[in-house]
């Protein structure tokens, strides 16, 4: 973007990847820390040139997706062609996204310093916004650092800056010491990541909800699979620690007979009361559930985190500007988290773009406010449909199994309903419905 | 006689109006306060300015600063909001205003940032300057013109600061029953955006009138505009209805 080619960029990180050379070793199997980022993310890379350097790298799209429960009351299959896609998605380790927005900052053309460090403290100018009188008419002299923001880092290093951008995660500390508050609980969940191996590949995504929690198995290429497997505290220490085989056995038997029976469309017909008019049926809807591919090999080690839900109240504050992570965590459940913090990246670099061309302060609350007003209400209600997904399916009730397997019925056939729901977790579509 | 008696109503009317800005000097940088209306819609004034600007200086509209080298006066600057977006878009700004308290504020606000800076501010009016034979590239007067005793007489000291074939750039209300309605009533008396009293209906000037007194003053219009607020949205923009706020850019005949 030329309007913004001429700001001066500090990224302070103390992650040790953003110092050597990313490399990697096109041996290993996948990392378990991946992410499933969006066609609306792809998008993005795209447009900022680094897109380029993860298809140097291992990563897998996928054009297919399955939903269903223990309950064996319904499924749903996605197909990216039900909106005239070729893709719903693209798995990418967290380690080739990092290598490549490195890559592509590296060859852009624009100050940038990084400071391997923390953050340790930062004080903020006073609001200008009630100004004195004075009765000398001299100039104070000039300070030229006193409109600024000042950063102290753990090595020692001072940064003045007119915009602080927090970008630390859901523990950020920028957020902790510009003093925005949160609300948002911890799920009694933890989530088990790993890699996986089957005798053949995987091209879908799928996501079955067993009591405890959703296990996701999400392909990654070659014979490859990721799983996020959500369950209480307890299983998943257990879990963790059983060994190898057994842990095979738990996954498979997660994916296939385990807690319940495979899904049938006897119980609502086959749905034909949904495929009329015969015109603008999914490509989906005709088809059958399958049983996902047999995992025959641990390939990584397991790792195990707390899942929460985070919200700041305000995203901005003078100076300061709240996005990602450091702004909402959600739940895993639906691969949102990191697509709805590129989302708000790309808001925010057009936000200030646009302030610089109107020859505005960037640190300004009023330019920053319409970046707020743009992401808030979007976030806000992605994590109430995740959050609202997440205590639907905690519930084990009879009424309430067939009233969401309904849902899920009625996401498979009714068409509409279906383009609606794959565009906006797409990232195309802004609102779920109704647009 | 009735030629000195209409004199003293003109300066009387004149002070009335400095009086009523004197008195909320000090909250012209509080973006909640009784300017808030104008800092919302600054941006889209700037947008017109930099749209306009560009075209006829033949500047990059997709530089940060693409105002460099243009010299440019604010007549009418208050506390500086339009000053310091321009500074910052490289143009070399002076910014003048008949309020002493609303230039020492100007002036203590733009000291804060290096950019802003080197704005030079003036306690003075239009009519100060010409005698002073000073000449900008452009020349911006916005929200001042439904404030002075002759407008003619004003828009012929704007004509004068700027040099041939050089920028002039008012924006103001329209004279119309929606005016009324949205600008006074509106805006003063439901709403309280503006404090009661701000805007004198009867001074406010059609565009035809304006375009016509410009003309007289060796100014042709070249564009115009109108800012059109959403209450949805809580956002200005640029339009074709000229029927409330509107601006318009000409530029200096050559002789």
């Amino acid at each position: 973007m030329p309007l913004t080619k001429h700001l001066n960029v500090a990224i302070i990180d103390s992650n040790p990847a953003l110092g050597s050379r990313p490399y990697f070793n096109k041996e290993d199997p996948p990392d378990p820390r991946v992410s499933t980022v969006t066609p609306a993310t792809i998008s993005f890379f795209k447009d900022v040139g680094a897109w380029q350097y993860i298809e140097q790298h291992r990563h897998a799209y996928f054009d297919k997706m399955q939903v269903w429960d223990y309950t064996g009351l319904g499924y749903t299959r996605y197909n990216a062609q039900d909106i005239n896609k070729e893709v719903l998605g693209c798995v990418v380790e967290n380690k080739v996204l990092h290598g490549s927005l490195l890559s592509c900052i590296e060859n852009t053309d624009f100050q940038k310093t990084i400071y391997p460090s923390k953050l340790s403290s930062m004080t903020l100018p006073p609001s200008p916004s009630s100004l004195g009188m004075d009765s000398t008419s001299s100039r104070p002299p000039l300070s030229s650092q006193r409109h600024l923001a000042k950063l102290e880092l753990s090595d020692g290093n001072s940064l003045y800056t007119k915009l602080v951008v927090g970008a630390d995660g859901g523990k950020s500390r920028v957020r902790e010491l510009a003093g925005f508050k949160t609300t948002g609980w911890n799920y009694s969940q933890n989530a088990i990541i790993c890699t996986v191996e089957h005798t053949v590949e995987n091209g879908c995504a799928w996501q079955r909800f067993l009591p405890a929690g959703p296990i996701a198995l999400l392909p990654m290429g070659d014979n490859f699979s990721n799983i996020v497997w959500t369950m209480n505290p307890k299983e998943s220490t257990n879990r963790k620690l059983m060994n190898e085989d057994e842990f095979v056995k738990d996954v498979n038997n997660a994916l296939d007979y385990g807690y319940g029976p495979h899904p049938t469309s006897s119980l609502f017909g086959s749905g034909e009361m949904f495929s009329w008019p015969r015109a603008g049926v999914t490509l989906s809807a005709n088809d059958c559930f399958e049983v996902p591919p047999k995992v025959v090999k641990l390939a990584s080690e397991r790792m195990v985190f707390p899942l929460s839900l985070r919200h700041a109240s305000d995203y901005v504050s003078k100076h300061v500007v709240l996005i990602g992570d450091a702004a909402h965590t959600v739940h895993p459940l639906a691969g949102q988290g990191v697509n709805m913090g590129f989302g708000d990246a790309f808001a925010l670099s057009r936000v200030i773009a646009e302030g610089i061309a109107v020859g505005s302060d960037i640190g300004e609350v009023t330019v920053l406010k319409k970046y707020e007003a743009e992401r808030k209400p979007a976030n806000i209600m992605m994590m109430g449909i995740l959050d609202g997904f997440q205590k639907a399916y905690s519930v084990d009730f009879g009424p309430l199994n067939i009233l969401r397997a309904a849902a899920l019925h009625g996401a498979h056939f009714i068409s509409p309903l279906k383009r609606s729901i794959i565009s906006y977790a797409s990232g195309e579509q802004k609102l779920p419905l109704f647009t | 006689s009735s030629s000195t008696g209409g004199f003293q109503r003109a300066s009387s009317l004149k002070d009335l109006e400095l009086a009523k800005f004197a008195s909320i000097a000090e909250t012209w940088w509080d973006f909640e306060g009784p300017f808030k209306p104008l800092h919302v819609m600054n941006p889209t004034r700037l947008a017109f300015i930099r749209s306009t600007l560009c075209r006829h200086f033949d500047k990059d509209p997709n530089s940060a600063r693409p105002f460099e080298g243009l010299k440019i006066v604010d007549v009418g600057c208050g506390g500086g909001i339009l000053s310091e977006p321009l500074a910052r878009m490289g143009a070399t700004v002076t910014g003048v205003d008949a309020v002493e308290k609303n230039i020492k504020i100007a002036r203590i606000h733009a000291d804060l940032d290096p950019v802003t800076s080197t704005i030079e501010y003036y306690c003075t009016t239009a009519e100060k300057l010409v005698e002073e034979d000073r000449k900008f590239d452009a020349v911006i007067a916005l929200e001042v013109i439904e404030h002075v005793a002759n407008p003619a007489e004003f828009c012929k000291s704007l004509a004068a600061l700027t040099v041939p074939d050089g920028a002039t750039i008012i924006s103001t209300i329209n004279r119309s029953m929606r005016s009324y309605a949205t600008a006074i009533v509106a805006a003063e008396y439901l709403l309280h955006w503006l404090p009661k009293g701000t805007h004198e209906w009867s001074s406010f000037l059609t565009p035809e009138e304006l375009v016509l007194i410009l003309q007289r003053a060796n100014i042709t219009v070249r564009e115009m505009a109108g800012f059109v607020y959403s209450p949805l949205t809580g956002r200005w923009s640029l339009s074709d209805d000229i029927r409330v706020n509107f601006i318009v850019f000409g530029t200096k005949n050559c002789q």
